[in-house]
């Protein structure tokens, strides 16, 4: 202990004091306020930076799943439409068949129709011919029959004995 | 890990060097007393302050430059040490004679003498030396390079974008590492922000130093007690003068102890507020100190074993060991700061009295 405060210069001492002393002074104006205030703000932004990421890798994925909502909703739609061109289309084609099935029957019906108009009138034809071949021949036996007198009087009393008066 | 290694070392060198050099005790008896000697006067004087910038000694005569002594005794009293030719001349400054004895200046007369009381203290009055000694260089030095390093590398800050550049890159992780890891934890994050630049700036001094000390310029200024007493009277200002009302209390009135226990407590704590400063000056001081002892002390031993195997082992010995100091010179450094830190701490907390106290 004695050695220490024997070895002890006041000298040294104030210099140091002096020295040291303004060597913090100086350096806290020239040196460690503006780096701590250079790192702080580095270190501010660069947690800033990563919020932002953060923010917009959130961001993206939310538009990722907007997207394929909207995707979703796109091929529901398309599949819709496609569904609803299907069935117009089925619908087309059986209204169509129906109709030209109809069409086809309305024309058979009317060929019928006239078929049997034409028969009609062919068998009127036949029957008016017939029945005048009929009086011909008709005229033509009678006329052989009621020759003679004898012939005629047979038929008057054949005829008169068949009217019964009543 | 160090130290089986260190100790291993240590037992082989000291029995085989007590081997080889007892050959050669008797031949060389009085030679190796000579060295002896020597040695320990350059260990005593490579410690000690010195006025002038002594680089190295060749044939007797010493290499270096001089330096300005500074004398305050009934007036300013200014001339380079040169004027003692290293403590072997006279210097005489406006009719007053100065001599150095033991690297002190004391006033004498034209011839120089110097009278002795019975411990071998001079009698002869000592002005107030105020010169600018190698110490105090190194600190100018130290200073200024401090100054420029970081005064450049806060600048390099504006043109890099809030990126570092050059030395910058090496030191901001140092910076940072005092902030988060000495700083915050001891202070907190409140009060941390005004303590950084003393912190900060004994940090680097203390190494910086240090590290000077290791080179072969000789200059070893935390061995000197001015200056470890200096950095630890800044931390005990700096801790009483921002200490809060809680600090006080936890001192005079410990909260929470029966109140004889309180009396008792009372100047065991406000003793405890000087030893820690204390032990802080002491605990860099005499690390510091010792470590320069047992190096030059290795490197001596390889002047006197004069053998292959001791002078060897003893440059390896003090290789090792200049590794070690390295590491101390960083270390103390880092306690001398971090103890610091905790001193601030512990003035500047605030207690919750209400909830649980032990």
């Amino acid at each position: 202990m004695e050695k220490l405060i024997s070895e002890f210069s006041v000298g040294l001492f104030f210099w140091q004091l002096v020295i040291f002393v303004s060597l913090i002074l100086l350096l806290r104006k020239f040196a460690w306020k503006p780096i701590l205030s250079a790192v702080d703000e580095r270190e501010t932004k660069i947690s800033e930076a990563l919020d932002q990421a953060e923010k917009a890798k959130a961001e993206v994925a939310r538009l990722q799943s907007n997207n394929e909502a909207l995707l979703r909703e796109a091929q529901a739609e398309r599949d819709a439409i496609l569904k609803a061109a299907r069935d117009a289309k089925e619908a087309m084609i059986t209204e169509a068949k129906t109709k030209a099935s109809e069409e086809a029957n309305r024309m058979i019906e009317q060929a019928r129709e006239s078929i049997r108009n034409e028969k009609m009138a062919v068998m009127t034809e036949l029957k008016n011919q017939l029945a005048a071949f009929s009086l011909e021949v008709a005229e033509k036996l009678v006329k052989e029959q009621l020759s003679t007198n004898t012939k005629q009087a047979e038929l008057a009393n054949k005829l008169v004995s068949e009217i019964k008066l009543n | 890990m160090l130290k089986p290694y260190i100790t291993a070392i240590f037992t082989f060198f000291i029995v085989f060097a007590g081997f080889a050099s007892a050959g050669h005790n008797e031949a060389q008896g009085a030679e190796s007393k000579d060295i002896k000697t020597e040695i320990k006067s350059y260990i005593n004087h490579h410690l000690q302050d010195s006025h002038d910038f002594n680089l190295f000694e060749l044939n007797g005569s010493h290499v270096g430059f001089p330096l300005p002594v500074i004398l305050w005794d009934n007036g300013l009293h200014l001339f380079l040490s040169s004027a003692f030719h290293h403590g072997e001349t006279v210097a005489e400054s406006n009719g007053n004679y100065y001599t150095l004895f033991h690297n002190k200046v004391y006033r004498t007369d034209a011839a120089g003498s110097i009278t002795l009381d019975d411990h071998q203290h001079p009698t002869n009055v000592a002005p107030l030396d105020f010169s600018i000694t190698k110490n105090v260089f190194m600190i100018l030095v130290v200073a200024l390079l401090m100054l420029w390093m970081f005064g450049s590398m806060s600048r390099s800050y504006k043109s890099g974008k809030g990126l570092p550049q050059g030395v910058g890159r090496f030191l901001e992780p140092i910076i940072l590492y005092i902030r988060d890891d000495i700083a915050i934890p001891n202070i907190g994050e409140k009060h941390y922000k005004k303590f950084m630049s003393y912190l900060l700036t004994v940090f680097f001094f203390i190494w910086i130093v240090n590290l000077f000390g290791l080179t072969p310029l000789g200059v070893n200024v935390t061995n000197n007690i001015a200056i470890t007493f200096c950095l630890a009277i800044l931390t005990y200002l700096i801790t009483t003068f921002s200490a809060k009302k809680d600090y006080w209390m936890h001192i005079f009135w410990m909260p929470g102890v029966p109140a004889p226990m309180k009396l008792v407590l009372a100047p065991i704590e406000l003793l405890g507020t000087f030893i820690k400063p204390f032990s802080l000056m002491i605990r860099l001081y005499a690390n510091i100190t010792a470590g320069h002892i047992v190096m030059m002390s290795i490197i001596g031993l390889m002047f006197i074993f004069k053998n292959w195997l001791g002078s060897s082992l003893s440059f390896f010995l003090a290789f090792v060991l200049s590794i070690l100091e390295l590491l101390v010179a960083a270390l103390q450094a880092y306690v001398f700061t971090m103890l610091s830190a905790l001193y601030f701490g512990s003035a500047v907390e605030e207690h919750h009295h209400e909830e649980a106290h032990h």
